[in-house]
């Protein structure tokens, strides 16, 4: 059952009796319950949901979306202080997640179910059917054509004969035959091209599909960010990742506590080709996951994930992580780490923060720029040309003070709140800013102590940079069950959209007719369900091969008549 | 010189040949409007002798045409023999009815319709050598930054344009003037404006879906054009259907030598519906790639977010040809909103809009 308003193309044009919904005098609330119900499973309806959901999608990609830009929106807020609260109170930063994008697409998900649900039945019963009789003017349907019986060739003989041969050869061409013998004119029905509504409905019920999965199967899954210095190991637990979210039934006693090791990152930039000199060429992370399985050496790419026990791990991000170490006064160590830093530009002009809480006379913080292959700009200020470790710099400020991270409120490590602190180095204080290159050292302002750039190859030659900062990668790690059956939705939504769009649905007669003048005509015609641009050649073809092709005296009936200007 | 150098050399000897192609094109459309207000003024002229023998129901073919509303022949001749298709048939009643108002007119041989395609194959096998050989420049697929989608995208239009001339029944070549000129605005913007040397991948291009998904995302574009064109024909024509019966003047048209409104109709959307399913795997296509370069499958990113309003405008559409009081002129409004979308994700998103897909080159 198809809705009421469906038009396949093949209902008599001219004007349109008025639907039974419309007619109903009075209505009571079931009657308007169905009234409702069939206005809302109605090809209108559908047609109109699916342009509502078309142009509620637009504004999403206008402004920036907390999913997919948490930054941008940020940023949004600070160029529009005015506009940006007005837009949020409408979601505009959450569209699709939206009451009313949501309202929009599960109303269509309500009308597409409330569709194929009596489709499905109808056709369930279709299937069983038998093709329907033959109508008793083939004539008038849009595809015909006829055949004396008498120069039917591989058809002759009589009448019955030939309807048998044509049941038979409908037969073997795939459709569901029935004979039919009305008034001593032997028929034959057929009926081909179920798949046509059966693609149909599997691509329906497969949207359906793909939305379930996705609501309910994100739920299990998780995905969390971890940043990994090169040398250094994650653990595969809760606590180890930078940030960790799971969907709504994720347990995470389901994580194999798999231990991954940063083995190398190793970058490649173009050199020779002028264009595109330091474009990216390759990024690859050689990593070891060590777990149940043993310890397996394996690489992680842009666009190679790695899979691993029930987790997909994928290289987001890479930089440089510079060794700092401070020291105190008397040359002990109260600090040293490989510090990830930030890249800001193409060329990985670099920021990173340093904290150190514990151990000298003060707080200190330290803000720091790390250029990869250092240059001055014609303002003094300096820059990165080059990504790769040509002549690596990195400068720090000096800041002194609270660190604001005493009381334990959650600080990014990437950021530095200098409202508790003061300023010894760069900016206005009159201090020039620390300026290292790796293996350098120097003081702290105020006696402080000191702070060093180690390098991470101290035995090479005094000019080759290119191993003396570690690098990082930020991997993804991702689990998410629903992802197979998303898959198998959309092969599925694939095939039924292949099948409904060009398997045609054709029903085709083929009749004994015994004309007042005693001739006995065999009538082709067949009856298009849907669009099927092929249908009247394949009724004239199917006539040519049972019957022959037409003889020359039906030609001169039927031919084309000639201008005759 | 370059191969690259050599590529720019055939893309502009190609726009060049498209040029000429266009006005060859338009020459025969020019054509078919004199031949359509021959036919007119030759059936006025055959009514007025008709009447002064007193005989309307004589041989007065077209304007008989314009006034019938049953269902008549599918294609009128210039001299009004209905032909031969017999009106039986709702599919071809409906038809009629538009023919019925609107005769169409026999057009014949057409020398400027031939000297243009031609033209059109000649400039396509310049467009696919220098396609080629940025491909070869550059060691890769020949589509990785705005200069290569257009580049590879309109050599597709202009490559489904011509097999569609090769295997449709009904003689499409008046779509010539749109489709060349298109793919001549085209290729001028991008060798202008977005003409970038040959460079490198980024790691995030290194990938076969670059290959699929791109590939059949631009295929897709192809059929939408000319579904596109096919539509606009298609308002067109059922404008001067519904008018024609009035208006002598817009009789005197080259849409009387085309096919009839819903002729035009179940071409457009057979073109379309091929458009839609490679749009279909587009997407999906570019769902799995977004899995393995972001580990997402799907995260709202402007160009996602277009793909996917593109793809739901098209399945308004093939809805709207399914949905009474919608087949016909409104569901062809929405083949057109379809293909503007694609040419704004096209040119608008891929410049101006942020997302991940920054891959414009520019
Ligand atoms: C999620 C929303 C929907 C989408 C994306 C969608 C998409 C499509 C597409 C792409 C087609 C063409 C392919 C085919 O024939 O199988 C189609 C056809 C069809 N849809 Fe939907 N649809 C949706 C909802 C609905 C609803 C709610 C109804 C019922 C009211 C419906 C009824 C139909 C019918 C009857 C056809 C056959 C059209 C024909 O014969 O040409 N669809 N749909």
């Amino acid at each position: 059952m198809r809705p009421a308003d469906y038009d396949d193309g093949t209902a008599a044009a001219g004007p349109v009796g008025p639907g039974a919904s419309v007619t109903a005098p009075r209505l009571g609330p079931v009657e308007w319950l169905r009234f409702a119900w069939r206005q809302l499973t109605s090809m209108r309806t559908a047609l109109l949901l699916l342009l509502l959901l078309a142009i509620a999608a637009v504004p999403g990609s206008l402004v920036p979306q907390r999913s997919s830009d948490p930054n941008g929106v940020v940023q949004y807020f600070a160029d529009n202080p005015d506009l940006a609260p007005v837009l949020d109170s409408f979601q505009m930063f959450d569209v699709y997640t939206s009451v009313w994008f949501s309202a929009i697409y599960l109303l269509l998900f309500v009308s597409l179910i409330g569709c194929i649900i009596p489709r499905t039945k109808h056709h369930l019963e279709a299937l069983r059917a038998r093709p329907p009789k033959t109508p008793a003017r083939l004539s008038r349907l849009s595809a015909y054509t006829e055949r004396e019986l008498a120069d039917a060739g591989p058809a002759g003989g009589d009448a019955e004969a030939a309807i048998a041969s044509a049941a038979a050869a409908l037969g073997k061409a795939g459709y569901r035959v029935e004979r039919y013998d009305q008034r001593g004119a032997p028929s034959v029905s057929a009926e081909r091209g179920y798949l046509r509504e059966t693609g149909n409905l599997v691509f329906h019920t497969a949207l359906v599909g793909v939305l379930v999965a996705v609501a309910i199967g994100g739920g299990f899954g998780f995905s969390g960010q971890r940043v990994i210095v090169e040398g250094q190991s994650f653990v595969n637990t809760l606590a180890a990742y930078d940030s960790f979210n799971p969907g709504r039934f994720f347990d995470d006693g389901r994580l194999t506590p798999y231990r991954l090791t940063l083995d190398e990152l190793d970058a490649v930039y173009e050199t020779e080709n002028t264009d595109a000199l330091g474009q990216p060429i390759d990024f690859t992370a050689h990593v070891t996951i060590d777990g149940p399985d043993g310890a397996n050496e394996r690489d992680v790419k842009v666009n190679e994930p790695l899979y691993e026990y029930g987790t997909d791990v994928y290289l987001l991000g890479n930089g440089y992580a510079p060794t700092i170490t401070v020291r105190d006064p008397d040359g002990e160590v109260v600090f040293t780490d490989s510090v990830p830093f930030l890249p800001q530009t193409a060329n990985l002009t670099s920021i990173g923060v340093v904290k150190v809480p514990d151990g000298l006379s003060e707080q200190i913080g330290l803000v720091g720029f790390f250029y990869p292959t250092q240059d001055v700009l014609s303002t003094g200020a300096y820059t990165s040309t080059y990504p790769d470790l040509v002549y690596p710099v990195l400068t720090l400020n000096v800041y002194s003070g609270d660190l604001g991270i005493d009381d334990g409120t959650p600080r990014s490590v990437y950021q530095l709140d200098t409202s508790g602190m003061e300023q010894l180095t760069g900016g206005q204080t009159g201090v020039d800013s620390v300026e290292l290159m790796p293996g350098e050292s120097t003081e702290l302002p105020n006696g402080l102590g000191t702070v060093e750039f180690e390098s991470a190859s101290p035995d090479a030659a005094s000019d080759d940079f290119s191993q003396s900062v570690a690098r990082f990668a930020s991997f993804d790690v991702h689990h998410d069950p629903s992802q197979v059956w998303v898959l198998v939705f959309a092969l599925l939504i694939l095939g039924g959209l292949l099948l409904s769009l060009f398997v045609p649905r054709r029903r085709v007669w083929v009749k004994a007719v015994t004309r007042p003048d005693g001739r006995v005509v065999l009538e082709y015609a067949g009856l298009a369900r849907g669009d099927d641009p092929g249908l009247e050649r394949a009724v004239e073809e199917f006539a040519d091969r049972h019957a022959g092709p037409v003889s020359s005296r039906a030609e001169a009936a039927s031919g084309p008549e000639n201008p005759s200007t | 010189m370059t191969l690259d150098e050599i590529s720019i050399i055939a893309v502009y000897s190609a726009m060049a040949v498209y040029a000429i192609a266009f006005i060859a094109y338009a020459i025969d459309l020019a054509r078919r409007s004199a031949a359509s207000a021959q036919a007119t003024d030759a059936a006025a002229a055959g009514i007025a002798e008709n009447a002064d023998l007193g005989d309307a129901s004589g041989r007065e073919p077209v304007l008989q045409g314009a006034a019938a509303s049953a269902p008549a022949a599918t294609a009128g001749s210039a001299d009004g023999t209905p032909s031969s298709t017999p009106p039986a048939g709702r599919g071809a009643g409906r038809r009629g009815a538009g023919a019925g108002a609107a005769p169409s007119v026999d057009y014949g041989r057409s020398p400027s319709l031939r000297v243009a395609v031609a033209m059109t194959v000649i400039a396509w096998a310049l467009h696919l050598a220098a396609t080629v050989l940025r491909g070869i420049a550059a060691s890769r697929v020949p589509w990785a930054n705005m200069y290569e989608f257009a580049l590879t995208g309109t050599l597709v239009i202009t490559t489904v344009f011509l097999v569609v001339l090769l295997i449709a029944k009904t003689d499409l070549r008046f779509l010539g003037t749109f489709v060349t000129g298109l793919v001549l605005v085209l290729l001028g913007v991008a060798t202008v404006n977005f003409y970038v040397s040959v460079v490198p991948l980024p790691p995030a291009l290194q990938s076969v879906w670059l290959v699929i998904h791109v590939f059949v995302a631009t295929s897709a574009v192809g059929f939408f054009a000319l579904g596109f064109a096919l539509s606009v024909v298609q308002l067109m024509q059922s404008r001067r259907e519904s008018i024609a019966a009035t208006a002598d003047s817009v009789k005197k048209s080259f849409l009387a030598t085309l096919p009839d409104s819903t002729a035009l109709e179940n071409l457009a959307y057979r073109v379309n519906i091929v458009g839609f399913i490679l749009w279909t795997f587009t997407l999906m296509a570019g769902a799995i790639w977004a899995e393995k370069a972001w580990g997402r499958y799907w995260g709202w990113d402007t160009k996602e977010v277009w793909t996917f309003i593109i793809w739901v405008v098209y399945a308004g559409y093939i809805h709207a040809r399914a949905t009474r009081g919608w087949r016909g002129s409104r569901s062809a409004w929405l083949a057109i909103i379809g293909f503007s979308a694609v040419l704004f994700n096209f040119t608008v998103v891929n410049l101006f809009f942020k997302g991940l897909h920054a891959y414009s080159g520019l």
